[in-house]
């Protein structure tokens, strides 16, 4: 089934928070941030500001009804600066006027005195200073102390992993319109309409059933409008609530770019040790993970990094530390993959270490330890293992070992180019690993004329899961999906929603739909069966027919509908969904933290032009753990898109603050996400399907963050083909790795 | 609607703008310029306590008419957006790195209606006067055209901010000359940025988009759109409406030279100087005929300085001197940037870095600048005197690029790399001008770009190269001097290493074809 937003989307009649029409009166507010890093405000002038042509108002900390705090996890994040600016793009004050026009050249009078404080932005320099967002965490596995001494191989190194900008196209904002009783209707573009509920109620000292917060799709979220949505839903709505006005506020690019935060960037220390077999018999790593000025969602992204530590293998000893460590830069936050590819990274590696030292390749020892079915992770729960099967798959569909020789034989032959081939496997855990997060609600309405509309606490953002869940409700009612809408997401309708994030949107909010449909179904097959006169369990909906026994019934959808209507009925119901068996005790750090894994293979050929150090990734090749995939189209899209952007993150997209923690990528002409022409000349993606049961809806594996990973195996296939060129080369592990460090290690 | 903060200005540009001043704007300003308070000025619902000229752009938005009183220096964007409300154009970056605001303009050219794709982010609407502007909205039939048809069927859409944009870049393809390959319908979308898809289902419906257009036989772009249903109906009588109107039009600029801008395609202006622009009075030099031609005359080459970089592309007359012209304009920008970029701009935002800028240098350009009827001719080489700062007076302007066409066994190469290959600023971009004889080197240009404030000639490397074989020693001793005469920065485009070494290796890479065999200099 195709996406059905497409045909909106293709015709530019998609609706974005930009494109609601504004009432009259509306007044947009700009925000005055931060220009340095770490200092306290002597004195900020407002006054020849204020007196700009258009200024309404201009909203500081002292404005704040409530509490001036937008912190989910820990409240240690102020909503505007009070005093003490922490990072550079840090919202200072909040100017309202009649036009964004006005409201920036009011911003261009705004004085300010500051006095400076030193400035942290390397991570292991904070672990030095003692700020540590959460005390460091540890996730062990038998005992990594006594294996060294049983090992072969014993290898160390550090790996430094830079952070990465969402760059989701449509770019933050939301819009406040008061409505009356002291109420406001607050659209916002987030993933968390609940966390931005939230923050309002907190920020404004009012409850939250006085905030509606309503979302009909974002332009791409990424995770970063998980939880930095807030901000700006916050600022609109102390300005509209003071004001009694409407206020929107849509940043512009710089904006965005300078004042949220990104993928964590992380620096790691790795020692790895090996039997002659290759087999991994110890793991240790440490991660200084750079959290950004505020905790924002960084105490569970240093989770997720302990979860992946060990990606797809089975590593019996294991130890692994993790700081969160507060520097002054913009908090960085949740992005696709959520820490779970920072400690991948490090892992492959590791072996990449191994493999160079050994003189093997990486996929003898990548091979050798995949980890099996009923094999432990790091945090106790025993593995239901794709992994061989997606190696195995990949290995002979793709004709790897012949892929290999061709790539031997190029390099003999060329000196100009040089090829690198890679094999990424991969696993990913799904479920929000907070237990508690893993709950959904659908709302699903049947209407009298047979229509459905079905509310969820999902957020359509590109991923498709409306798609997703009207093909829930169509499976379950046996109708037309042109009969079910997807109305939007609105926390009037549906409450205390988790954020979509972590992959489990569709499985969460799919299968709340399912129970809610089923139990319509009931009643509606209740009513067809007193019709019918026969037992309800003779009676099926299918194609828009009841069927009976099998045969077509005298009823059909509609009339059923209607009749059951007339028979006082219910036609709506709202229906609870919690994740079962999951839990996690971070007491002893173990559990069952995850529904289910998602597993697969990418094998990466890449080609490097060794006189000008630029490259060109020639084909990515992937067998996919799907589970039973119920929207193919939908599933490869996100494993297509989700490459692609893990490939950035490994090559051109390389953020860059100055030791003042100013962001110097500041603008899409300096920072560089893929481009056509970028992307691997050719993609195959290879859904291994399988019947085992699992946690899925309709066993249909989630497919947002995992593939994500696929991209890193880019990294890996670049660096070979460096080898190729410059096989004694002694190359750090440093990702991005831009067309300037491949022509430094292959020339430098 | 024009600003003025002094009077003298003011009654400077009535006269200057005259014919376009309609009585009602005329009796407006006259009001404003007589009445000196500000409850008179409040009364007309303007709030600036300064001296306003309003001049009417005239336009076919979609398919309606269009004559508005709005700055000139206005973006089409926000034109479209948030005066007609028309949402389909979408904002992802205003800086024309995106593509997400593109639209479509027809203009008569040649007798011809001519489509092309521009980002409106970047396009004034002083550019736009006289022509047609195309929306997403303006192309919507009832049911979908192939091209959204084809994003539908292959999953080319996911959180759809980016499709309006694709989809119109893809409608400029098929309104384009072109032959229909897949290579044309990959370049019209690689000013396009998408983070959802991974371009994989984008590109297959770019593929049948360019098997469709393959089918195009000798009947016009806007005929061949129309029986296809890429574009509705109306289109057909556009041409003649526009005919029509380019009879009565008046053009925005009487003379030029006194305003505070020049404005040739606004594609770097705009993105340094976007808030400013609005208000700012600007001339137009877009649109001039007279500055629109590329010709031939005793064996020099004069362009025309509102000649666009896709201009340069597509002249028969450029591709008979550099037949690779595709090839390098390619590493250049985007398809809608290379429509509305000119060569002249590009000179004379005098950045370090400009990749038209080092391309001209090395054939030896030189520019004829025009002040009122004063004119003068100076090289492209003395045109820089230091960072961002140039040998021309504020209100001199160019008029025309000239170079000496080189010979027939004249060797001509441009190297770039940047971070990303296409649509990114270069860390170091150079080119090469050779000739050689009986395997020496006759004569020499090699410029060089991004190691230095300004964009640079290697003049003591030339000398050293001159009259000598090439062959690697020679070359590494010649790179060894090159390295003397650079002083690269490090900056957010790479280290001064990196730079250094990068220059070297690009210097080489001008060598392949004479190198090739003598592997050593490619090696490690």
């Amino acid at each position: 089934m195709k996406n059905i937003d497409s045909f909106s989307h293709t015709r530019g009649e998609s609706i974005y928070l930009d494109d609601i029409q504004v009432t009259q009166g509306t007044l947009y507010g700009v925000c005055y941030d931060a220009k340095i890093a770490h200092g306290i405000i002597k004195n900020l002038d407002l006054s020849e500001a204020l007196k700009s042509k258009g200024v309404v108002r201009i909203f500081t900390a002292e404005d704040i009804p409530g509490e001036n705090q937008i912190g989910g996890i820990i409240p240690d994040e102020p909503l505007m600066v009070d005093h003490h600016i922490h990072f550079s793009g840090m919202p200072i004050a909040f100017v309202v006027a009649e036009s964004t026009e006005l409201a920036h050249k009011a911003i261009k009078k705004i004085k300010i005195e500051v006095e400076e404080l030193p400035v942290v932005v390397d991570p292991r320099e904070a672990q030095k200073q003692g700020l540590l967002i959460v005390p460091p965490r540890t996730f062990s596995q038998g005992n990594t102390d006594e294996a060294w001494s049983k090992c072969a191989h014993i290898f160390e190194n550090n790996v430094e992993l830079n952070g990465q900008e969402h760059l989701y196209i449509e770019t933050q904002g939301a819009y406040v319109c008061p409505t009356e009783n002291g109420t406001l209707k607050v659209f916002s573009s987030t993933q968390g309409p609940t966390a931005v509920q939230r923050a309002i109620s907190k920020v404004l000292g009012i409850p939250m059933h006085c905030i509606e917060v309503d979302v009909t799709r974002l332009g791409g979220g990424f995770g970063g409008k998980e939880d930095q949505a807030n901000t700006w839903a916050a600022l609109c709505a102390l300005a509209a609530h003071i004001l009694k006005k409407p206020v929107k506020y849509s940043l512009d690019r710089m904006e965005d770019l300078r004042m949220t935060g990104k993928r964590h960037p992380y620096s790691s220390d790795f020692k790895i040790g090996l039997g002659a077999d290759f087999k991994i018999m110890a793991y240790e790593a440490t991660f200084y993970q750079n959290a950004g000025a505020a905790a924002d969602l960084s105490p569970a992204v240093l989770e997720r990094t302990l979860f992946h530590c060990t990606n797809t293998y089975f590593v019996p000893n294991v130890k692994a530390t993790a700081y969160s460590c507060k520097t002054n830069l913009p908090p960085n936050t949740a992005f696709r993959g959520f820490g779970g590819p920072q400690g991948v990274f490090v892992m492959e590696c590791a072996i990449t270490q191994a493999a160079e030292k050994l003189g093997i390749p990486a996929h003898v020892i990548q091979k050798a330890n995949l980890i099996k079915d009923n094999e432990p992770f790091v945090y106790g729960q025993l593995a239901e293992s794709e992994a061989e099967v997606c190696w195995n798959k990949a290995e002979e569909t793709f004709e790897s070992k012949k892929l290999i020789l061709k790539v031997d034989d190029f390099n003999a032959k060329n000196t100009l180019f040089k090829k690198g081939i890679s094999i990424m496997p991969i696993c990913f855990g799904i479920s929000f690993t907070k237990t508690l997060m893993n709950q959904a609600r659908a709302l699903v309405h049947v209407y009298s004329d047979g229509s459905v509309g079905i509310s969820t606490g999902a957020v359509e953002m590109g991923q498709g899961v409306n798609t997703k869940i009207v093909q829930v409700a169509q499976s379950v009612f046996g109708i037309h999906p042109h009969r079910i809408k997807i109305f939007t997401t609105n926390t009037n309708r549906i409450a205390n929603t988790s954020p979509s994030a972590a992959s489990a949107t569709a499985d969460l909010n799919g299968k709340a739909t399912q129970m809610a449909c089923e139990a319509i179904k009931a009643r509606l097959a209740g009513y067809a069966s007193k019709q019918l006169n026969v037992d309800v369990s003779a009676i099926e909906f299918m194609d828009e027919k009841v069927l009976m026994n099998g045969t077509i019934s005298e009823l059909d959808w509609t009339s059923v509908v209607l009749g059951a209507f007339l028979d006082r009925i219910a036609l709506s119901e709202n229906a609870h969904y919690a994740t079962p068996i999951i839990h996690f005790n971070p007491k002893i750090e173990k559990g069952h933290p995850f529904a289910y894994h998602v597993y697969g293979t990418a094998i990466t050929e890449v080609t490097i032009d060794t006189t000008r150090g630029i490259y060109q990734v020639d084909s990515v090749k992937i067998v996919h753990d799907s589970g039973k995939s119920i929207n193919p189209m939908i599933d490869k899209g996100q494993i297509e898109g989700a490459l692609v952007q893990g490939m950035g993150w490994m090559t051109m997209e390389e953020i860059s603050y100055d030791a003042k923690g100013k962001l110097k990528s500041n603008a899409l002409s300096t920072y560089k996400v893929p481009d056509i022409y970028s992307a691997p000349s050719e993609i195959e993606v290879i859904l291994n399907e399988n019947d085992r049961n699992n946690l899925a809806i309709f066993r249909s594996k989630a497919v947002g963050e995992p593939p994500l990973l696929y991209g890193l195996g880019t990294y890996f296939a670049i660096r070979n083909a460096v080898k190729a060129f410059r096989p004694d080369v002694e190359l750090v592990f440093d990702a991005p790795i831009t067309p300037e460090k491949v022509l430094m290690a292959l020339h430098g | 609607m024009l600003i003025f903060k002094q009077e003298s200005q003011f009654l400077d540009s009535i006269k200057r703008n005259k014919n376009k001043i309609c009585k009602t704007d005329f009796i407006l300003c006259f009001l404003i310029y007589n009445c000196f308070n500000i409850e008179y000025l409040l009364a007309f619902n303007v709030f600036l306590p300064t001296f306003i000229l309003t001049i009417v752009i005239d336009f076919i938005l979609n398919s309606s008419d269009q004559s508005v009183s709005v700055p000139p220096g206005m973006t089409l964007l926000d034109f479209v957006r948030y005066n007609k409300h028309l949402t389909g154009t979408k904002i992802g970056c205003r800086e024309g790195d995106c593509g997400a605001c593109t639209v479509l303009i027809g203009e008569i050219i040649e007798g011809e209606l001519a489509y092309r794709s521009v980002t409106s982010c970047l396009t004034p609407m002083g550019n736009i006067h006289g022509k047609h502007v195309v929306t997403i909205e303006g192309i919507n039939n009832e049911t979908l055209n192939p091209i959204q048809e084809s994003f539908c069927n292959n999953a080319a859409t996911q959180c759809g901010f980016c499709t309006p944009g694709f989809v119109m870049s893809l409608n400029g393809f098929c309104l384009s000359n072109n032959s229909g390959t897949v290579e044309d319908a990959i370049a019209s979308i690689d000013g396009n940025i998408c983070r959802c898809t991974g371009y994989k289902s984008i590109e297959k419906a770019s593929i049948e988009i360019a098997a469709l257009k393959s089918t195009q036989n000798s009947e016009s772009n806007v005929d061949f759109a129309i029986k296809n249903g890429i574009v509705p109906a109306y289109f057909s009588e556009i041409k003649s409406r526009l005919i029509e109107w380019n009879e009565k039009l008046i053009s925005l600029n009487q003379d030029l030279g006194n305003a505070h801008h020049f404005v040739g395609g606004g594609t770097d202006l705009y993105v340094q100087k976007h808030d400013e622009m609005v208000d700012s009075e600007i001339d137009f030099v877009f649109d001039l005929s007279s500055h629109n031609h590329i010709t031939i005359k005793h064996n020099a080459c004069f362009i025309g300085s509102a000649i666009t970089v896709s201009d340069l592309v597509n002249s028969e007359t450029f591709n008979s001197i550099i037949p690779d012209i595709k090839k390098y304009a390619k590493l250049v920008s985007s398809t809608p940037i290379r429509n509305m970029a000119t060569l002249a701009g590009n000179f004379a935002n005098a950045s370090p870095i400009g990749d038209f800028t080092i391309f001209f240098l090395a054939l030896n350009a030189k520019l004829h600048l025009l002040k009122g009827d004063q004119k003068r001719v100076i090289s492209l080489e003395s045109f820089y005197k230091g960072y961002k700062t140039l040998d021309k007076s504020k209100d001199e302007v160019i008029e025309t690029i000239e170079f000496e066409i080189p010979s027939q066994n004249a060797y001509f190469n441009f190297e770039k790399v940047s971070k990303r290959t296409h649509l990114d600023i270069a860390s170091v971009n150079t080119a090469i001008l050779l000739d050689l004889e009986n395997e020496c080197i006759n004569h020499i240009r090699i410029s060089v770009g991004g190691v230095g404030p300004i964009p640079q000639m290697l003049p003591k490397t030339m000398e050293f190269l001159k009259g000598k074989k090439v062959d690697n020693s020679t070359l590494m001793a010649g790179i060894d001097i090159a390295q003397t005469e650079i002083s690269p920065i490090s900056d957010v485009r790479g280290t001064e290493a990196y730079k250094r070494l990068l220059m070297a290796q690009l210097i080489k890479a001008h060598f392949i074809p004479f190198l090739e065999s003598q592997n050593a200099v490619f090696a490690s």
